[in-house]
């Protein structure tokens, strides 16, 4: 009886007087909620493969601009430590993001003292999660990552895209457009992990005069 | 404590009349209680190392440690009630990585020490909370600068040379004062303040310890780490070597 009689007389309508408008305030425009529809800076393409004492990554130093080749120094792949390695291609500035965040989950676990050290599987199980917890908010990561390294002293190497496909494979390849700039390479074999270059492949341009129709 | 019962002493947020904080002061009785934590500042590191008093002998080996990382080049050793000691551990690691997160650099000691002091001033100041009963030390290795900082339960913190804080603090003081920290590579540190952890420890009150001992500095490249298992077990042999041999020239003595 009495939550019926403690009711307010006027209830989820405007506030009184709300419909007024005085000079000098405005009123609050609600706007759709809005995310990231199109990656901004880009890689393109990352190349894995496993062989017999390890796994090799590649990936060019490009970070392309929509078509402009606009920054010429942007390293995409990382070291874990000494049996993970990953590269991404997609939005630069997400893969910082990422890149920030496994680095202090790996701070995090050598602060726990448990002994625990990521292996390939285990970080490439976590990269899947938030993937695919991302794109199921609508709000991707603009990334294909590709994690490799050694578990158990076998190469390992998986795939993960911004809607949260994965898989693993012999090989691995993502995007288009490995002809550009400069390479880094991440290696892992049983003696560690290595990030070398930067290397550069000579380019043919003698074709280039052929190809017409794409202006 | 002559002013116990007067009434002043049931909480942190009034002065007694003499100008004291009793909570804060009883606190410190409680780092008192807890064993030893050294930790010395040399030339290229600093060192720790703590007298883990075991309770129980049904107690896990290595159980309840009293060393901890904070970030790759920060180490804490701490004394007082664990519990306490853990949630400080907590919230200066959250501290460390905030840091990094919004500056892409490693946290200063300094700055650090500077925070977590704060924090535990913060608990000095009101009635519904308590202090914590703990005493912490911070270590790091930068830049080949090592630095090292003590902050107790009222939330001072102090750059020192060598510290030392829990039951026998001030015993290990007086040994530390015989150290000349400043020339002396991490390498020999860590035995002497092995050593000075065997001289310290009371055999008739504690029967059982653990020896922790951490360190960071050049030999490890900067990174706070446990002290490995072969020069643990190296200095642990020098500090009972020693003790020995003074046991005996006392014997002579008499």
């Amino acid at each position: 009886m009495d939550t019926v009689l403690n009711q307010p007389l006027w209830q989820n309508g405007p506030i009184l007087g709300s419909f007024y408008e005085f000079p000098g305030q405005s009123a609050s425009v609600v706007t759709p909620l809005k995310q990231t529809m199109f990656p901004m800076v880009t890689g393109t393409s990352v190349l894995g493969l496993k062989f017999n004492d390890g796994v090799i990554l590649a990936a060019d130093k490009l970070g392309s601009y929509g078509s402009l080749a606009r920054y010429r120094n942007c390293s995409r792949v990382m070291k874990v430590n000494d049996s993970v390695v990953l590269a991404a291609g997609g939005d630069y500035a997400d893969f910082q993001f990422l890149k920030n965040i496994i680095e202090q989950n790996v701070l995090d676990e050598e602060c726990k003292d448990e002994g625990f050290i990521y292996n390939p599987k285990a970080l490439f199980s976590w990269v899947t999660r938030v993937l695919y917890n991302r794109r199921s908010r609508f709000n991707p990561l603009w990334n294909t990552v590709v994690v490799g390294g050694l578990q158990d002293g076998k190469p390992f190497l998986g795939y993960v895209d911004k809607i949260g496909t994965a898989y693993q494979a012999p090989t691995v390849a993502s995007g288009f457009g490995s002809y550009i700039a400069q390479y880094e390479l991440a290696i892992v074999t049983k003696d560690g992990a290595r990030i070398e270059g930067p290397l550069s492949a000579k380019t043919d341009w003698s074709l280039a005069h052929l190809i017409g129709g794409y202006e | 404590m002559s002013s116990i019962g007067t009434g002043y002493d049931l909480s942190a947020h009034q002065f007694s009349p003499d100008g004291r904080v009793f909570q804060v002061e009883y606190a410190q009785k409680a780092v008192e209680n807890s064993g030893t934590a050294i930790g010395i500042r040399g030339k290229d590191g600093v060192v720790f190392a703590v007298e883990k008093l075991v309770q129980s002998k049904l107690y896990e080996r290595g159980s309840n440690k009293r060393i901890f990382t904070i970030d790759k080049h920060i180490g804490m050793a701490v004394a007082g009630l664990l519990a306490d000691s853990r949630h400080l551990v907590e919230i200066t690691r959250d501290e460390a990585a905030n840091y990094r997160s919004q500056f892409g650099s490693s946290v200063p000691l300094k700055h650090l020490a500077d925070r977590v002091s704060m924090y535990i001033h913060a608990h000095t100041l009101y009635s519904g909370i308590r202090p914590f009963g703990t005493s912490i030390m911070l270590g790091s290795y930068e830049e080949g600068v090592p630095q090292l900082y003590t902050i107790d339960p009222s939330g001072v913190s102090l750059g020192y040379y060598g510290c030392a804080t829990g039951k026998a603090k001030q015993n290990a003081k007086t040994e530390i004062e015989k150290l000349k920290m400043k020339d002396m590579p991490v390498k020999d540190l860590v035995k002497e303040v092995a050593k000075i952890i065997y001289i310290v420890h009371d055999e008739v009150k504690d029967k059982a310890f653990e020896l922790e001992l951490g360190w960071v500095g050049e030999v490890t490249e900067g990174k706070f780490e446990r002290v490995p298992a072969d020069v643990h077990a190296a200095a642990e042999k020098y500090a009972k070597e020693s003790l020995e041999e003074s046991d005996d020239s006392d014997d002579e003595d008499l």
